[in-house]
């Protein structure tokens, strides 16, 4: 039999989450990536072949990471009570956006009307910021619930999705333009500035050490083959490197395959719990309170 | 307005687990589940070492982010300030678990038994299957704060009507009662003691209160 007992001192320090698994995950993932490609392919101005394909990936994207959400809750059938509370609850708005956005991204998929692909623009928009609130509101995970999470989440989401679009427009033949082109190199320079401010934000106003850890080891890989590589792809690109359409390809791969990896590590491997603090020992006899204990935590920060 | 509260007197707890126990008795909660655990603490380098008992469960707070977060309302703050959860409601999303800063809840997904995937008579008698594939965690007992109110009878001075950890411990570090009874048990210890709510900073509230020294 599987041993489902801890000793006391495990339960001392923060510890990684276990409830969420590789399935909570991939909403994280493929949502916000679809979200954000939906709103760049509102702007994009493809032609209505481009345009379909940018958007059934899209709701493609947003519908698997529901799916795998579907099969991770532990009592699927009564899936329908999560629209029961959307006065505070970011995963009640998140289904809300998506049962709007579902019928109104078919639509846009059959007619390809401008303004129904704007509408759905938004849409995808809101879906990846519901799902960045979503990680904040869990207080139980200070990774998660540090604000600088939500501008951290929705850049890499916008980075994810651009990098989809130029994917799109390399295997469509569409143009993507110069100016374009800087948009993406804008977005891939916010993402990194948002991360770092966020690491920063995480070293100091506190976290557990395990998380920062993971965090830490995660920074260097993620800067060099999320952000300088894609860069240096794109400026090839637009100083006239041949094979450009491949190379805008593998440019936008990395871009979307890095912001995941992002979001896998966090969700899973940087979420350590909050675990224990006392601001004073007990006091017996005639002794003195001992300093304050927080197992796990080097920093002073909550 | 009432708000059920507990205190827990740090220099009293012997770390004995028999709140534990009487809380699995109590609730029946499933092989390595406990709505009540008893932390072992040791701090400090030798020979100036410390040790310290730390029981943990639901803080019952007042601004609780499990309710915040629940997408089904089936986590609901009670008018007499206990968390509660429907288990008919709740859907097993897990979003309650990760929005709690104590560790408090649980999700089991499948039945669990003591022995082998055989269940001992004893718990057969007992298994809740709603219990299965949702959240879960500490109630304060509720069903006895219910019955005071059928009864008459008072929580944290009639046992009957009392969580069953606080009945149990040992050396009287549990109290529980009205906090916004100024001469309810608990009202007139924290008046004389010094006393912290644990993660207060992220403005949870919650409603246990550890008693660390005299005023």
């Amino acid at each position: 039999m599987k041993k489902l007992t801890k000793k006391s001192a495990d339960l001392l320090s923060p510890k990684q989450q276990r409830n969420w698994d590789w399935r909570a995950a991939a909403n994280f993932i493929a949502g916000g990536a679809g979200g954000s490609l939906l709103l760049w392919t509102a702007l994009a101005g493809f032609s209505s072949g481009a345009t379909r394909m940018a958007i059934l990936l899209g709701l493609m994207l947003i519908g698997a990471g529901l799916t795998c959400v579907w099969f991770e809750i532990g009592r699927p059938w009564r899936a329908l009570n999560v629209y029961k509370h959307v006065a505070t609850s970011w995963m009640t708005r998140e289904a809300m956006v998506a049962a709007v956005l579902f019928p109104v991204g078919g639509l846009a998929l059959l007619t390809a009307a401008p303004w129904l692909v704007v509408v759905v623009g938004a849409l995808g928009a809101a879906f990846l910021y519901t799902q960045a609130r979503i990680l904040a509101a869990n207080k139980g995970i200070p990774t998660w619930r540090h604000p600088r999470s939500i501008s951290l989440m929705v850049s890499t989401g916008l980075a994810e999705g651009i990098g989809f679009l130029i994917c799109v427009a390399s295997l469509s033949s569409q143009m993507i333009g110069t100016w374009g082109l800087v948009g993406a190199i804008a977005l891939i320079a916010v993402r990194a500035y948002f991360w770092k401010s966020y690491l920063g934000g995480l070293h100091a106003d506190g976290a557990p050490d395990g998380a920062l850890s993971v965090l830490n080891g995660f920074d260097g890989r993620f800067l060099m083959f999320g952000h300088v590589l894609p860069v240096v792809a794109i400026v090839a690109t637009l100083v006239g490197m041949p094979a450009q359409s491949g190379v805008l390809f593998v440019a936008g791969i990395l871009m979307v395959a890095a912001g995941w990896t992002m979001k896998f590590t966090l969700v899973l491997r940087a979420a350590f719990t909050q675990g224990l603090a006392l601001r004073h020992l007990p006091v017996r006899g005639c002794g003195v309170a001992g300093a304050a204990a927080k197992p796990g935590w080097t920093m002073t920060g909550t | 307005m009432t708000r059920y509260v507990m205190s827990i007197d740090l220099r009293r707890c012997v770390g004995c687990q028999t709140c534990t126990a009487a809380c699995k008795h109590a609730n029946a909660t499933p092989p390595g589940i406990q709505w009540r655990r008893v932390l072992d603490l040791e701090t400090g380098e030798f020979p100036n070492v410390s040790r310290t008992f730390l029981p943990m469960a639901c803080m019952h707070c007042a601004n609780p982010p499990c309710e915040e977060v629940c997408p089904t309302k089936a986590t609901t703050k009670r008018a007499d300030g206990l968390v509660a959860i429907d288990y008919d409601l709740c859907i097993g999303c897990a979003n309650c678990v990760m929005a709690c800063p104590y560790d408090a809840r649980s999700i089991v997904h499948a039945a669990h038994y003591a022995y082998d995937d055989a269940a001992m008579p004893s718990e057969a008698a007992r298994f809740d299957p709603a219990r299965v594939a949702v959240s879960m965690k500490c109630s304060f007992c509720k069903d006895r704060i219910d019955e005071a109110s059928v009864t008459g009878r008072i929580p944290g001075i009639h046992p009957e009507v009392t969580p069953a950890c606080v009945n149990s411990c040992i050396s009287g570090a549990m109290e529980f009662g009205d906090i916004e009874d100024p001469e309810s048990n608990v009202s007139r210890l924290l008046d004389e003691t010094q006393h912290y709510r644990m993660h207060e900073e992220l403005g949870t509230e919650p409603g246990v209160y550890y008693i660390w020294d005299k005023s």
